[in-house]
């Protein structure tokens, strides 16, 4: 067994941080993919929009400056930027599956080869079913990216061949980026490995991947010495 | 001229008979219009059905009241579960309530549609998946999409921040989300304002909803959604 060091969430939150770009407009999945709004680089100019009718959300505020009126899709208390814009949940979907939005940022059960996406029902039906805006999202927004664990508790692969969970959208996830690795998603042409986590083998990866993964041509395998 | 005005809830929610669909603006507690909704569980009426974002979320108050004294017999919404409220779970879990989930945004657009008059719409969410199962699924443009149809009420229940006597109404924050929708898409619109103005004191060009849309207005100052 080979010893290597997987990416932590912040980690994977900043990854994701830094490849958003200059004026991009963003959309983050309640959870994890929230955190990256606080590793965006300085001097990037990246709006956030937050389903419920909010572009140019901005990050959470003082305790004692709270306003009230203005929730995030997690219905969390949070700021408006300058430049910010209010809009109706109608146009804000509008502009979700308008195909507007430059990205979406967002947690998963699981992930096909195909970008096939499994975040929102697990098959336990004694808990009522949600589904939020991600239908719409993952169909709408021009990249949609997930962050995720590589494999389950019991390590077993959470990127499959056929995802076992009820279907998010077919074919929509863009990039994976799992705690093991970053990977480039087309949903005709499967999986290319971009980075893999410092001391991870690319055949180490691919044991603990359900389908079969392409090198990326500048791919390298980095020493776990030379990552610390 | 103050003809929509009414003096209190009870006025503003006369007439309401059981078995109404009703649609509740609000995403999380910003927007939704609680007086009103606590008015409905004073009126008593049941056999209810919901459309609103999500299905109560505050145990032994509002949406969560009407659904604890089972005056509700299904929702139609997109995220029912709540961090804080597990109710409707466990109705859901003992097959006591009805539920119709819809994605968010095919839930805002056929709201939408409801009140623009448009018969059905094609839309790529939920293709391919459990939510477009028994819908008429087509490829249009190369994309597999999901007809869907508008979803009306025979009555809105709207929070705006400010109204004037008409029912032209703003918004504060996120608390403008389902609101400007529902208000046209039911018969009967019924407005919960913080601020009354007098006709003329607002600014025709940042009106939201026009009061064309508004049938009722209850003045119901001091709101403040709970955080």
């Amino acid at each position: 067994m080979s010893d290597f060091k997987p990416y932590g969430r912040t980690e994977l939150a900043r990854r994701v941080a830094e490849d958003i770009e200059d004026g991009w407009y963003v959309n983050l999945g309640i959870g994890i993919p929230l955190l990256v709004s606080d590793y965006i680089p300085e001097g990037r100019e990246v709006m956030f929009h937050s389903e419920n009718g909010l572009i140019g959300m901005g990050p959470k505020p003082a305790p004692d400056a709270i306003d009230p009126w203005l929730v995030n899709a997690g219905k969390q208390n949070v700021t408006i930027q300058p430049g910010g814009a209010l809009i109706h949940h109608a146009d804000s979907f509008a502009l979700i599956r308008g195909g507007h939005l430059d990205l979406c940022v967002l947690g998963t059960y699981e992930v096909s080869g195909t970008g096939d996406l499994a975040n929102w029902a697990t098959n336990d039906k004694s808990i009522a079913p949600g589904v939020g805006g991600a239908m719409d999202l993952v169909v709408g927004a021009k990249r949609v990216w997930v962050i995720m664990e590589h494999t389950t508790k019991t390590g077993e692969p959470k990127i499959v061949e056929t995802c076992t969970y009820p279907l998010t959208a077919v074919g929509a996830v863009t990039r994976v980026y799992s705690s093991l690795a970053i990977i480039d998603v087309d949903r005709n042409d499967g999986m290319t490995v971009l980075e893999m986590a410092p001391g991870l083998t690319f055949d180490a990866l691919q044991a603990r991947t359900g389908v079969p993964l392409r090198r990326a041509p500048d791919l390298v395998e980095t020493p776990l010495e030379a990552a610390q | 001229m103050s003809r929509k005005i009414v003096a209190s809830v009870a006025d503003a929610l006369s007439g309401l008979k059981d078995g109404s669909q009703i649609m509740v603006g609000g995403f999380g507690l910003v927007g939704q219009p609680d007086v009103l909704v606590e008015g409905i569980v004073e009126l008593g009426i049941k056999d209810l059905t919901l459309v609103m974002n999500g299905a109560g979320q505050t145990p032994g108050r509002s949406v969560s009241l009407l659904l604890e004294l089972r005056r509700v017999r299904k929702m139609i919404c997109s995220f029912p579960r709540s961090i804080g409220c597990n109710l409707f779970s466990e109705l859901y879990a003992k097959g006591e309530i009805e539920l119709e989930l819809v994605p968010q945004g095919t839930l805002g657009e056929r709201i939408r549609a409801a009140g623009a008059g448009i018969g059905a719409f094609f839309t790529p969410t939920a293709a391919g998946t459990l939510l477009a199962e028994g819908k008429e699924q087509r490829v249009l443009h190369g994309v597999p999409q999901v007809l869907e149809l508008p979803i009306f009420a025979d009555v809105a229940l709207i929070h705006a921040w400010r109204s004037d006597p008409i029912g032209n109404l703003i918004y504060r924050g996120t608390g403008r989300n389902f609101n400007p929708i529902m208000a046209a898409a039911a018969d009967l619109t019924i407005v919960q304002t913080n601020h009354l103005v007098a006709l003329g004191e607002m600014d025709p060009e940042t009106i939201i909803t026009p009061g064309i849309y508004v049938d009722r207005i209850v003045h119901v100052p001091d709101v403040i959604p709970a955080t």
